[in-house]
């Protein structure tokens, strides 16, 4: 995918300027948190469970190689093949060679973001392969040529009435006078499509949400079922996933899975769980018959050893942008590139680099709600302020905003200047607010004005006013 | 030095917003304080540094934050009638000098020491009440900081309780983000302006006529939008309520 988050602004702008994506955030910033509140509420051992959660990705990352070695290891034991990328481009031609060695025609896929993160689709498109995403919202988001707006609901910036108009455009077949108004309509329609490919589709790619190295086995959690049809009706099983994604044992991946629903949805656990270890043995009524992992790294070992590597517990549940008001603002399109929300704002500037993505961990009010959700507990705005440090020492900020600081910080470092100076501001604003208070413009504050008054300064400061008060005490 | 139980020395950390904006403030806090049976002193101070550490300026934030270590040396407590000034203080002052062999130290020494308002009222002090009467209908917006990061959630509503004639209504979604964020505004003045309005919003669908909250940054937002949108709702801190400190009409109210 190629990144766009330069443009953060611009997008958010025109973000919040369509009434059906504020339409779709309205009922979506409200209707995640409850359910997640409800969910927690019903677990008292959750903060524990957190703890443990950090705990489990703490170690792995702390081990990172002994583990993804020991999964390497007991995916070839079990006749799977492990395949290593550096970047996107390696993912890819390891993903197009199997294709090929297979003499897939076509491809189907279950929900993936590092399939995003590599631009998978195209590449296989562009080689001359089918490609049918089989979740449903990723489904309604191929058709529509888009990227997803939210990690784990990707189609969640659209009306069930622009659906149902996609699908009138793309599936020609369908009669006009077929009802189309219910999300069960939608869904119907496109189970009857997808049921095809399943059956057609000769290699099918899924992501990872855990790996265990004690068994060499991927995880994978779904609501539709789409991935279990995904990975054992072709005959060649292509797992796509990123290297931090590995724990030590089954316990771990139970433990995290614990976790992971009720933050993300509010569910106990999702519809489906699947572990899928090495390709299919002679005893078994099905299955495919290669299993592969492709396990990308794209900067992610880099990060190791830093303060940055606390990012990499996420499990990706999407708690923090289901909780982040500016997300609420402005969907995850905005972002610009695969990730976005908090975690996106943290990993984004690592993936693709910080001139690119500096917007990110900006906008952010450090408001600290995607922390106090979050299952593995990143501190994410800690990590959003440390971009910010290696943002303001490059110097990437635009120059009035740093020069405003700069001001700012020559004055309050000289508190006998800083007393004069504010004295005089704070005087001449008083006076001009007048008897109405405040401000409807002021030079230089546009971006504040633009939208809300300006609350005029008293007129004197309080310790100026203190100091005379205690003269005047007997 | 033994902390006097009776009366401890208190340094005012009055925040350069309420500083400049609003010395009501200053005052109603130096005079709950006083009431509580402090001896407040305030030492001469600029800004805890929070703008340039979230703006990434480390070495500028680290500048004013040893100039109030050294203000408030040899102060039994330092309240700050702001949970995000207070929570600069004793969340990032630590991290900020964690590496620090002297000055990290003496930053633990002053986070230990210092808290927010309501907070130092009702968990330190153990204030059950406060002398105050308010003939309004007012609902309460919990700021990021210091609820988050100080955990400020029911002190301040434990003491608005027993002020005489006020009625409380809780906010609708009291504890998502008014859009503030200090620099974040003006980096990002249009998503800025959505989620203030959304409050706007919240506040309006209360009914009530008066908004507090325990944030200058916080209640200047709101009020400037509220404001804008021609609404009456009348915005004060809620040190002005609970001191009966009522003298400066509210916040961008003008003069009557």
């Amino acid at each position: 995918m190629i990144p766009a988050s330069h443009a953060f602004k611009e997008r958010a702008r025109a973000a919040m300027a369509d009434p059906d994506l504020t339409r779709a955030l309205t009922k979506f910033k409200t209707g995640f948190p409850l359910k997640r509140a409800q969910a927690v509420a019903a677990l008292p051992e959750f903060e524990a469970l957190r703890d443990e959660g950090k705990r489990i990705k703490d170690h792995a990352l702390a081990h990172l190689d002994l583990y993804l070695e020991r999964f390497e290891a007991k995916v070839t034991a079990a006749g799977g093949q492990v395949h290593w990328a550096r970047t996107p481009a390696e993912a890819r031609a390891a993903i197009l060679s199997i294709c090929r060695a297979a003499g897939a025609r076509m491809v189907t896929k279950g929900k993936s973001m590092v399939s995003e993160e590599v631009g998978l689709n195209a590449a296989l498109e562009e080689a001359g392969l089918e490609v049918v995403e089989t979740d449903l919202g990723e489904y309604i988001i191929q058709i529509r040529k888009e990227a997803p707006s939210h990690i784990i609901a990707p189609a969640l910036h659209l009306s069930k009435e622009q659906v149902a108009e996609d699908f009138r455009r793309v599936h020609t077949h369908l009669d006009p006078a077929r009802s189309l108004s219910e999300p069960s309509d939608l869904l119907t329609e496109a189970r009857v499509l997808l049921r095809e490919k399943f059956l057609a589709a000769d290699v099918g790619i899924t992501g990872a949400n855990f790996l265990i190295a004690e068994t060499g086995s991927t995880v994978i959690v779904t609501n539709e079922g789409n991935g279990d049809l995904t990975q054992s009706l072709p005959r060649v099983h292509v797992v796509l996933t990123s290297i931090e994604k590995v724990v030590p044992t089954l316990e771990d991946a139970s433990t995290l899975l614990r976790l992971l629903a009720r933050s993300a949805t509010g569910q106990e656990l999702s519809t489906y769980t699947t572990f899928s270890t090495g390709p299919r043995r002679p005893d078994d009524l099905d299955g495919p018959e290669q299993f592969h992992v492709v396990l990308l790294d794209n900067g992610r070992s880099a990060l190791l050893g830093t303060e940055m590597q606390e990012a990499l517990r996420c499990i990706r549940c999407g708690a923090c942008m289901n909780h982040c008001p500016v997300y609420h603002a402005v969907g995850g399109h905005a972002y610009g590139w695969v990730y976005p929300g908090p975690i996106g704002a943290v990993i984004d500037p690592a993936l693709i680099g910080l001139e690119e993505a500096r917007h990110l961990p900006n906008a952010s009010t450090f408001c600290g709600r995607c922390e106090s959700v979050c299952p593995v507990r990143i501190p994410l705005p800690r990590l959003m302020r440390l971009w910010r440090e290696k943002e303001a020492a490059a110097r990437l900020s635009p120059g009035p905003q740093r020069w405003g600081l700069g001001l700012w910080a020559f004055l309050a470092r000289r508190p006998g200047l800083y007393r004069l100076t504010t004295r005089l501001g704070m005087g001449l604003l008083g006076t001009m607010g007048g008897r109405r208070g405040r401000f409807r413009y002021l030079p230089l504050a546009g971006g504040w004005t633009g939208a809300r008054d300006f609350p005029a300064p008293t007129g004197r400061t309080f310790q100026d006013l203190y100091r005379e008060s205690q003269r005047a005490r007997p | 030095m033994p902390v006097d139980a009776k009366s401890p020395r208190v340094g005012l950390m009055v925040t350069c917003l309420v500083d400049l904006m609003r010395p009501a403030v200053g005052f109603a806090t130096v005079r709950l304080l006083e009431q509580a049976g402090c001896t407040v002193v305030v030492p001469e101070q600029t800004c805890c540094g929070q703008p340039a550490w979230n703006s990434g300026e480390r070495a500028a934030a680290a500048d004013l934050a040893k100039a109030m270590i050294r203000a408030f040396a040899d102060c039994d407590y330092v309240v700050a009638p702001s949970g995000s000034c207070a929570g600069m203080v004793r969340l990032h002052y630590p991290e900020l000098f964690k590496d620090d062999p002297e000055w990290g130290p003496k930053a633990h020494h002053l986070a230990r020491r210092t808290h927010e308002l309501t907070s130092f009222l009702v968990d330190v002090l153990g204030v059950e009440r406060v002398e105050a009467r308010y003939d309004g209908h007012v609902t309460y917006h919990d700021s990021c900081s210091g609820l988050r990061e100080l955990g400020v959630k029911e002190q301040p509503r434990r003491l608005l309780a027993g002020v005489e004639g006020l009625r409380l209504t809780e906010l609708p979604e009291a504890e998502v983000c008014c859009g503030f964020g200090g620099t974040f505004c003006v980096k990002y003045p249009e998503i800025s302006a959505k989620m203030v309005s959304d409050k706007a919003a919240a506040v309006a669908a209360t009914g009530a006529d008066t908004l507090l909250a325990g944030d200058m940054g916080c209640l200047m937002n709101m009020a400037g939008r509220l404001h804008r949108l021609g609404s009456p709702v009348a915005v004060r801190h809620v040190a002005e309520i609970l001191a009966g400190e009522l003298s400066a009409p509210p916040i961008g109210g003008g003069k009557s």
